[in-house]
């Protein structure tokens, strides 16, 4: 089962460490992990998505309220919010397959955000699912470097809490 | 006033009496300025102890332990003792000097990255670097540490920021963490929920766990199972919560524990778990308690509550307040048949003395040898009874932890030991520290040769500062637990378990000043016993314990 934790943290130094650490002490798994700014500079925002079973994911929550830097920790699957992950990836083209991956990105709705004569970079941002759906599109392609961010989440408009 | 003063006044405004630490260079403003107050310091020999004598001192007198260390090893030192703390919930406040925070992460001379190296055992870890945030982070850290579940929290001071000018020095009066609110008043609901599942219930078994001696809720547990007559077992952390001889009580649960404690467990339809961990060397097979019964589980800890077996019934909260609650509500039920059915169970292992003669020989039989030196149940049981009504008894690891968790008969004193972690040489600083906490009480430290050894340089604290405390060394010249796992699981072949006879403890005590007496056998026990605990002295038992024995 996959889970996703969306927690607010104090903005301390070692924050990212100590909140971290715990799933690595612990054994939880760190499917992804994002972190960023609020618009409160004392508070940053942490999203980790965790895979387990219901007693892991009921332990994770706990020991997150448990940490002294975690101010809320907010629990949800992926169908009960939105879901957005970056994607930049940089291929090798040629003239054979410039059009096949041109076609691709038009139809997933990914962009080609820099070129040169051989390579193209292509950005995308969309749910996991989409984004891997995109890369298999790839496969015949030659890729030269691969970035993802991890999931963003936010529960959706009118849902309690 | 500059920031190691502003340390020192924080722990005079939080009451703190007796530093256990040692100093150096990065600490060095912190013990200049400690002078100036009536803060006792204990110099220990190694850093590692003053953390377990802080232990010490804390368990017995309920206070804040505090334990202060220079940087890099001195810090590195600590943490045995930091995480041996945070495995039993101990309330600790450990201060560590840092290098020059201009020289932080440059691997200059005795640095260490402690708070990086603690951050999984400590309950919260500060660097100070701004000597502005000294008074706060004081008054959060002794917050933290005492309330809640208790633990260590640590403080890493940099010896610069020490020698800042603090300009206003103001003690808060409150905490304010918006992060950290412990539950201490359990759910009014599940209380009645639990209350009503006992008037449903046949068979239920309270069991005690160390959590009872941290929120200072033995005499409200006490009351409730008198009152109600419900049968309680204990876990090792939770001994001496309930008296051996309490009628009610069913011993010691785990796979070091009574038999007929253990079928009380098992027999239970109801379980009600307080202040323990469910933890593996008391409960086997914790996901399937509650297939077969109802299991409460009480803990101010949140996350301890389903981390190994669900329970039916969780209730969060400070065991002593849920307990006072427990007594005002009334309860009608009748469990008559089921304490019969205990005692049957009691009284089928009751004749312990000829049960243990039994094993012995039997033990003799298999091996065709005869043993020498005591019998440590024997000789156990006998030292607690004649020690005094009130005294702690500090067990150390190993063999002699399980003779002495499964004969030390509880009266009115306390029993501890080091229980999640399992440190060895435990015994002689914690109860260092108990004896310094409670002067007025008869303390006696219980370890093996081996254990001893790693502690041993202690006893120059004892005698130093004059801290008269008892120390019983059961020595059989083995890794005595070692060995028995390496008999069971490695059909007898032994490996680097041998400790030799050395050192002669006889010539230790006189090294150290310290008085010494010897127990060879049983005839000599009894006087023996009596010889060692009849002054208010330092002193060494040898007991000579035959390296055959198994526990």
């Amino acid at each position: 089962m996959k889970r996703i934790y969306s927690i607010l943290v104090e903005n301390r130094a070692g924050v990212l460490c100590k909140t971290a650490g715990l799933f690595w002490r612990r054994c939880f798994n760190i499917d992804s992990i994002t972190v960023g700014e609020t618009d409160d500079r004392d508070v940053s925002s942490m999203v980790i998505v965790s895979s387990g079973d219901e007693r892991t994911l009921e332990q994770i929550e706990k020991q997150l309220n448990k940490k002294l830097d975690v101010i809320k920790v907010k629990t949800f699957d992926e169908s009960e919010s939105i879901n957005r992950e970056l994607l930049l990836v940089k291929v090798r083209y040629n003239r054979s397959n410039r059009h096949d991956i041109i076609d691709n990105c038009q139809i997933m709705g990914a962009q080609i955000v820099d070129m040169s004569r051989n390579q193209m970079m292509i950005q995308m941002c969309d749910t996991p699912e989409r984004v891997s759906i995109f890369m298999d599109t790839l496969k015949s392609v030659s890729i030269v470097e691969i970035t993802r961010t991890g999931v963003l989440a936010m529960t959706k408009c009118n849902e309690p809490g | 006033m500059n920031g190691a003063d502003a340390i020192v006044n924080s722990l005079v405004n939080e009451g703190v009496e007796y530093v256990f630490g040692y100093p150096g260079v990065a600490i060095c403003p912190f013990y200049d300025s400690i002078l100036q107050t009536d803060i006792r310091t204990v110099l220990i020999r190694q850093e590692q102890c003053a953390a377990h004598a802080a232990s010490g001192y804390a368990r017995i007198t309920g206070k804040v332990g505090v334990a202060v260390v220079t940087s890099g090893p001195g810090a590195t030192n600590l943490i045995t003792g930091i995480a041996t703390a945070f495995m039993d919930s101990i309330p600790m406040v450990c201060i560590t000097g840092q290098v020059n925070s201009q020289m932080m992460g440059s691997d200059v001379f005795q640095e260490a990255d402690i708070s990086g190296a603690c951050e999984s055992f400590v309950k919260y870890s500060y660097i100070i670097r701004n000597p502005a945030d000294i008074p706060r982070v004081m008054k959060e850290a002794f917050h933290i540490a005492g309330t809640g579940r208790k633990g260590p929290v640590l403080i890493d001071v940099p010896v610069d920021v020490q020698n800042m000018p603090v300009r206003h020095y103001a003690y808060p009066e409150t905490v304010n963490l918006r992060t950290y609110k412990p539950t201490v008043a359990g759910h009014a609901v599940q209380i009645k929920k639990v209350i009503a599942q006992l008037e449903r219930a046949k068979r239920p078994i309270i069991c005690v766990g160390g959590g009872v001696h941290l929120s200072g809720a033995a005499q409200e547990v006490l009351k409730f199972i008198d009152k109600n007559d419900i049968p309680v077992v204990s876990t090792m952390m939770g001994l001496s919560a309930i008296p051996t001889e309490h009628p009610l009580f069913y011993g010691m649960v785990g796979n070091n524990g009574k038999p007929y404690g253990n079928l009380a467990m098992n027999g239970a339809d109801m379980v009600i778990m307080v202040g323990a961990r469910v933890a593996d060397r008391s409960i086997t097979d914790p996901d399937r308690i509650s297939e077969s019964k109802v299991l409460v589980h009480i803990d101010v800890d949140p996350a301890e509550i389903g981390k190994n077996a669900g329970p039916t019934i969780p209730l969060v909260g400070d065991i002593r307040h849920v307990f006072e609650e427990f007594n005002k509500m009334e309860l009608h039920a009748d469990y008559t048949d089921w304490i019969d059915r205990l005692d049957g169970y009691k009284d089928d292992a009751r004749n312990a003395k000829r049960r243990r003669m039994y094993e012995r020989e039997d033990a003799i039989r298999t091996q065709r040898r005869v043993f020498h030196g005591v019998n440590p149940p024997e000789f156990i049981r006998n030292l607690s009874l004649a020690m005094k009504e009130d005294a702690v008894y500090v067990a150390d690891v190993g063999q002699n932890q399980m003779w002495s968790c499964s004969n030390y008969i509880a009266r009115k004193g306390r029993f501890m030991t080091s229980g999640g972690m399992g440190t060895m040489g435990y015994a002689l600083p914690a109860a260092l520290g108990v004896k310094i906490g409670a002067p007025e009480k008869q303390v006696v430290a219980v370890c093996g040769d081996g254990g001893f050894q790693m502690t041993m340089q202690e006893l120059a604290t004892a005698v130093q500062y004059g801290i008269p405390v008892k120390l019983v060394v059961l020595k059989n010249t083995v890794l005595g637990l070692v060995r028995q796992f390496q008999h069971y699981n490695y059909k007898d072949r032994y490996s680097v378990i041998q400790l030799g006879d050395k050192p002669d403890l006889f010539l230790i005590a006189q090294a150290y000043g310290i008085r010494y007496l010897k127990i060879e056998n049983n005839e000599q026990a009894a006087d023996g016993i009596a010889a060692f605990l009849e002054k208010d002295e330092a002193t060494i038992l040898e007991v000579t314990v035959d390296p055959d024995e198994l526990c």
